[in-house]
């Protein structure tokens, strides 16, 4: 679920499921579930979608890893986020496995490229944090 | 020799338009999209007993029985199809399949993508076809609506272009190669008066100059959202060759996915279509090189690069070289898309999807008109849908 920033960004709204994800980012955490037989997964959810045990434990990632893939959005495919174009949407590979979606921030984005090594970047917004990622030190 | 027990006998489709001045409800879409299709079926409506659908706006739920209701049909086979641009397809094999294995013999499959008459109290006038970017993603509890929404991970353009950005990375190919599909496609167009682009043509360096809508992906890559509708009709094989048309069978199909967000897709340049289509062309017992015309999803340029590539059609990491060395064109030596794909003929809502089924059945039937391909029996036709997700192969063989 969507709700809104006082400046109109769309935040997610964590459920019982996903609250400890949110709340790892707000104290500017990586935290995430890891499975003993197949390792973090993300997004987080009530069994491991690799063998649906549900023996997970919470564990801190590095917030380091790898761009998959990005893209530019210079047209404002979300018109709550049109005023923040051009932005990157990346999907970064962690170091310690699982693949996830964020905004790069500190950076121009003609200096992005697939393989650069990133860093998790922490943006609070409102009472929320979200997780992008800056390439790495 | 693929399947043999159900064929695809007739078609019919409105020309797409990007504005739609004569509103309809879906239902009323169906009934007249039923009258047209039965008529160049030469099938009474009587003996119509199967209905699928996407679902209807005036009937959330139980939509199957509010159809068959509003027709005055009793239908033996009911079902909604959930697969975004894969939905017509997926509707075609799964009318086919329920043909084949006996639950009815003649089915009637919708694309209808029409707006409905002006509610009262809301605002009027025509309206121009606009999805919402979320798609549903901001219900509660939705992944999508806590992880992809908030990073402006919406619409389905910036996640083709993710495809095509890594696709350029570990593969390689140039922007000037993805043009030439737009424009192939276009010139495709050029023959097809139902096409939005008919009577406008376009060259490399007018795809080249486009503006970048989500890099690496131009606006001319891109395509127009419309309104439009489709509905073909499906039968036994029986039935079928009492029909005026060449039956066109369907004689393999797959279909496969595994996300819904491009986030998770195992690989995101290695696309379900590819076991899609091999269980497809390994049903169909046809080879890649028998197929006389290929009708492939292409909402973006890229869709069409790497359904050449997965569905079969050269090595992978070959197709820009394939597009390259191949004349796409109607009269080319690798005919494809060759109404001119959505890229040419404008986005019909699902109707888009069904015109990649549409433009085969015509090619198969021999009534192509102007753009026919000569003595096309063999027709690859697929459909993709949402994030390179849902992903569904037919082989279309003339009787
Ligand atoms: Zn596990």
């Amino acid at each position: 679920m969507v709700h809104f920033s006082s400046d109109g960004r769309p935040l997610p709204t964590p459920t019982p499921i996903t609250a400890p994800y949110f709340d790892g980012l707000v104290k500017h955490r990586v935290v995430l579930q890891r499975c003993p037989r197949d390792g973090y997964f993300f997004y987080p959810r009530g069994r491991c979608p690799h063998c649906l045990g549900d023996d997970w434990e919470w564990g801190e990632l590095s917030g380091r890893g790898t761009v998959y893939s990005f893209t530019v959005d210079r047209a404002g495919h979300d018109p709550a986020l049109s005023s923040r174009i051009p932005f990157a949407i990346a999907l970064v590979d962690l170091d310690e496995g699982p693949r996830l979606v964020g905004n790069m921030v500190d950076c121009d984005v003609a200096d992005i490229a697939v393989g650069m090594a990133v860093e998790a970047a922490f943006e609070d917004v409102d009472e929320t944090t979200l997780l992008g990622f800056r390439p790495a030190l | 020799m693929g399947k043999r027990s159900a064929a695809i006998v007739a078609l019919t489709e409105w020309a797409p338009k990007r504005v739609w001045d004569e509103p309809m409800f879906t239902m009323e879409a169906c009934a007249r999209l039923a009258a047209e299709v039965l008529a160049d079926a030469e099938v009474d409506k009587g003996e119509v007993d199967g209905l699928v659908i996407n679902g209807l706006r005036e009937s959330p739920m139980f939509a199957p029985s509010a159809l068959a209701e509003f027709l005055g049909v009793r239908s033996n086979f009911n079902e909604v199809v959930d697969l975004g641009g894969a939905t017509p397809a997926g509707m075609v094999w799964r009318a086919a399949a329920a043909i084949e294995v006996g639950i009815c013999e003649t089915v009637l499959v919708f694309t209808p993508s029409v707006p409905a008459p002006p509610q009262p109290g809301a605002n009027g006038g025509p309206m121009k076809m606009k999805m919402g970017a979320y798609m549903g993603g901001e219900v509660w509890g939705s992944p999508q609506g806590q992880f992809e929404i908030p990073a402006g991970l919406v619409a389905a353009t910036p996640s083709f272009a993710m495809a095509a950005s890594r696709y350029m990375a570990e593969y390689g190919v140039s922007e000037e190669t993805l043009a030439k599909v737009a424009v192939d496609s276009r010139y495709n167009a050029q023959a097809n008066p139902m096409a939005v682009f008919c009577g406008k043509p376009i060259t490399v360096d007018d795809v080249m100059s486009s503006r970048y809508v989500a890099d690496p992906l131009k606006l001319l890559e891109i395509v127009m959202p419309c309104y439009g509708g489709s509905a073909v009709l499906v039968t036994t094989a029986e039935r079928a060759a009492r029909c005026p048309h060449r039956p066109v069978y369907v004689s393999g199909y797959g279909e496969h996915l595994t996300h819904k967000s491009i986030t998770y897709a195992p690989d995101i340049v290695d696309t379900p279509i590819r076991l899609a289509a091999d269980r497809a062309f390994a049903m169909a017992g046809v080879s890649r090189e028998a197929v006389d015309m290929a009708s492939m999803y292409d909402c973006y340029t890229i869709t069409v690069l790497l359904t050449i590539e997965d569905a079969g059609f050269c090595p992978k990491g070959q197709g820009g070289r394939f597009i390259d060395e191949h004349s796409l064109r109607y009269d080319g030596d690798w005919p494809l898309n060759t109404h001119g794909g959505q890229l040419g003929m404008g986005q019909a809502g699902l109707s888009g999807g069904m015109s990649h089924i549409t433009e085969a059945v015509r090619q198969v039937q021999g009534r192509a008109g102007e753009r026919q391909v000569p003595d096309c029996d063999i027709a690859y036709a697929n459909g993709t849908g949402g994030m390179l997700a849902e992903q569904v192969a037919l082989i279309l063989e003339g009787a």
